[in-house]
């Protein structure tokens, strides 16, 4: 039976009434864990609160499964294959992880099935026409960088001519994401940008903070993830970098990265693809309707926590892909995952209706489109001040003459490369 | 009883020299070749094949090549991944330059990249050995690793570092479907295990092994070390290239640098120690065990009903992995082809054993 069942492809007793799944790829173990676990639980959490609160979607159950990937490429690949036809089908893939998306994103084309890939993946699958099932909602690693600049371009007073950039970055796809737009801008306002690849994990980074030290640049752009942040703070503070001047993407400001570290970080500076510090109504349902009858995923403290808010925005965002679909193909009912790829293309999130759903105070409104996959980018500069992360700044949205071009420019090379034909819209 | 080969007698030297003597034997692997060909790709769900066999058929193949170095000829190697790496990254190199390029020409040109750097990195074993001789490897990894990662015309320009290979075609053929993709990787798994069979028993074969066994004694004899062992990397990282093309182009389709790390070397080299160094048959042991028992391992608690959390399972896999290979090592040291082959002897005898 055990070998019937792996060659099945483990099929397990399909459900009878119409329910709704949901694969939940995540990693718990391995370099990234640190991140992983707040974010997973926050994923199966809103999950279980739709389930619990409102009897699933329109009536729909949503059942789901997690895979563990470890954050690397080919376990990451066998749990996609293990759930894509789980159920009703996969509703849409979030990876966790750049390298799962790039292995992902070819297969994704074939099976039909959308990847989910809020705030990382690919930058240039934003383009709808080329990129049919990919969704980078929220923002890309072009526009959060296009933001830290435009941020660190307010303190500057607009001028940064002659101005020293340094990007410190993990050194695999994820990190080198930015870079092909911190070049043009780098081309188009005159600053200087100087890289500083880390080879993962990104524990030993002496060397590079040193170097840091050597060149004296006016502000670090920080890419990081996992054990690479706190290495990297505590180096900046061994060195005497002002953590002030340092910037660092939305992964690399969870609250672990720098509570450890405490007063040491104070000044450290993250963008957030939302309102991190903010607590709304989901969060006070959580607690009520699941956590408070012992059926949490994690630790209640957890709620609330930056990573944790980010997974249950981004299940909330499936959920809702999965509503706007039964909205137009029949409400409760199993939804296709071609039915929810065309939710994910027509979502609509609206000022009343995040606060509907309790993330009003969370994230700003959001509409995609067939041409637009990745919404609208809204975000902000968070600053740690030792014992909490304060906001800093308002919400910013990218500067389009600078993505939109390189979009068109990468997804048609993309489109090129792979003889797709990119659609009409 | 079963393996008893009374009344089959060689008459000519052909019948002698033959890869399976027994009958027993070829019929045994005509049977295994008809069920790889025909009643699996009829049988078997496409889960099966994208996340078990093809991953499987792949490593088997970089086992073989990387026992033809290790097991044969004795020179320890820790570069595996850097030369799957350097198959996977000529092959795509090959695909994206060149119009047309069918992509059997490009899964081999990437083995013979591979090859070229092989024999580089081999040249070192001219003057150490042993677990010096692993270090010098060592840096082939860390050399591809970083030349992958930093040289931006591999990539082809790619922002990310990371590449992706356009639709698997070759002649008009095109091999979408797991099952063409499985055939495709069986195929060459064959003919490769094949030719490394009959390139073990062959002189070449005997070379590698008398430098294994005492190379002094085996340049007394005549055995040039030079050739031997520089062929035995030749040969060793062309099929590793041959696998990496395949891991990239097949079975991930798209890769970044991190595909092919320090883990993938250490566990192809787990794979040959635990399948039996110094046999072809142990390659396929070994990578069955290695890619096969994880998942089975991840698959027990759902068949049992136990609901424990994801990070719990991966440990325990983890920990009951890491006691197997120990378990495994002290029954058998020599392997599971070794415990394969105890296993076919006593069936020889059974039920007189003596």
């Amino acid at each position: 039976m055990a070998v019937a069942s792996i060659v099945g492809g483990a099929s397990i007793a399909q459900a009878q009434t119409a329910e709704q799944f949901v694969p939940l790829l995540v990693y718990r173990t391995g370099q990234f864990a640190p991140l992983g676990i707040p974010w997973a639980d926050g994923k199966q959490d809103y999950l279980k609160l739709v389930n619990a609160r409102d009897g699933g979607v329109n009536g729909v159950k949503l059942t789901y499964e997690e895979c563990e990937t470890a954050y690397d490429a080919a376990k990451g690949v066998e749990c996609y294959e293990r759930l894509k036809t789980k159920g009703s089908g996969a509703s849409g893939f979030d990876t966790q992880s750049t390298g799962i998306t790039f292995a992902v994103t070819d297969k994704a084309f074939v099976d039909k099935v959308s990847v989910e890939t809020p705030g990382y993946g690919l930058s240039q699958s934003s383009d709808g026409t080329v990129f049919e099932w990919n969704f980078p909602l929220l923002g890309t690693y072009w526009t959060a960088a296009d933001v830290m600049m435009q941020d660190i371009a307010k303190k500057e007073k607009g001028n940064l001519k002659g101005k020293k950039i340094a990007l410190v970055y993990h050194d695999s796809p994820y990190g080198k994401e930015p870079i092909a737009l911190l070049q043009k801008r780098a081309a188009a306002q005159g600053f200087e940008l100087s890289l500083f690849p880390v080879t993962p994990p990104g524990v030993e980074q002496k060397s590079t903070w040193l170097q840091i030290r050597q060149q004296k640049p006016d502000y670090v752009l920080f890419w990081s993830a996992g054990v690479m942040t706190p290495a990297g703070i505590r180096e900046a503070q061994a060195s005497g970098y002002p953590r002030e001047k340092i910037y660092a993407i939305w992964w690399a400001g969870s609250d672990h990265d720098v509570k450890d570290i405490g007063a040491g970080a104070k000044g450290y500076n993250a963008i957030t693809i939302h309102n991190s510090s903010a607590k709304d109504k989901v969060q006070d349902d959580l607690k009520k309707i699941v956590y408070d009858k012992g059926q949490g995923t994690g630790p209640a403290d957890s709620i609330g926590s930056l990573a944790h808010t980010r997974g249950m925005m981004i299940s909330m965002l499936q959920v809702e892909a999965i509503r706007a679909a039964q909205e137009k193909y029949g409400k409760g009912k199993a939804m296709t995952p071609e039915q929810v790829r065309w939710g994910f293309e027509n979502l609509n999130l609206t000022a009343d209706k995040l606060k509907a759903l309790g993330f009003g105070e969370i994230m700003r409104p959001v509409k995609t489109s067939c041409a637009n996959h990745m919404g609208d980018d809204w975000a902000r500069i968070v600053q740690w001040d030792g014992g909490k992360w304060e906001l800093k700044s308002d919400w910013y949205q990218s500067d389009k003459t600078y993505i939109d071009p390189l979009v068109k420019e990468y997804s048609a090379k993309y489109a090129k490369d792979k003889n797709i034909k990119p659609r009409a819209c | 009883m079963f393996y008893r080969e009374n009344g089959q007698f060689k008459s000519s030297y052909r019948a002698d020299l033959a890869l399976f003597p027994i009958a027993q034997d070829r019929w045994a692997m005509l049977l295994l070749a008809a069920i790889c060909f025909v009643a699996v790709p009829l049988l078997v769900s496409d889960y099966a094949f994208r996340a078990v066999l093809i991953p499987f058929l792949i490593l088997s193949l970089a086992a073989i090549g990387l026992n033809i170095l290790v097991g044969y000829c004795g020179q320890i190697s820790l570069g595996t991944g850097a030369f799957m790496a350097v198959g996977a990254y000529a092959a795509y190199n090959l695909q994206v330059r060149v119009e047309g390029m069918p992509l059997v020409l490009s899964i081999l040109g990437g083995g013979v990249a591979a090859m070229a750097l092989g024999v580089v990195f081999g040249i070192p074993s001219l003057r150490i050995r042993g677990l010096y001789l692993a270090v010098a490897t060592l840096a082939a990894q860390f050399f591809i690793d970083w030349f992958t990662n930093r040289v931006k015309w591999v990539t082809n320009d790619s922002p990310s570092g990371s590449v992706g290979v356009r639709t698997l075609q070759m002649l008009g053929y095109e091999f979408n479907t797991p099952v063409q993709k499985y055939l495709l990787c069986l195929c060459f798994v064959v003919v490769f295990g094949f030719l490394a069979k009959n390139l073990v028993r062959g002189a070449i074969g005997r070379e590698w092994m008398a430098m294994r066994d005492m190379d002094v004694a085996a340049a007394v004899i005549g055995i040039r070390p030079v050739y031997a062992k520089l062929t035995a990397f030749a040969v060793s990282s062309f099929i590793v290239g041959v696998a990496g093309a395949l891991w990239g182009f097949v079975h991930l389709g798209a890769w970044e640098p991190a595909a092919f790390g320090i883990e993938k070397s250490f566990q192809l080299l787990f794979m040959i120690i635990i399948g039996g160094l110094g046999s072809i048959a142990g390659c396929f042991f070994g990578a069955a065990f290695i890619v096969l028992l994880p998942l089975l391992l991840n698959y027990v608690p759902h068949w049992l009903g136990l609901s424990i959390s994801t990070a719990t399972a991966s440990h325990l896999e983890h920990m009951i992995f890491g006691a197997l290979i120990v378990f495994f090592l002290i029954v058998e040291p020599h392997g599971l082809a070794r415990l394969w082959s105890t296993a076919r002897q006593k069936l020889r005898l059974w039920p007189f054993p003596h």
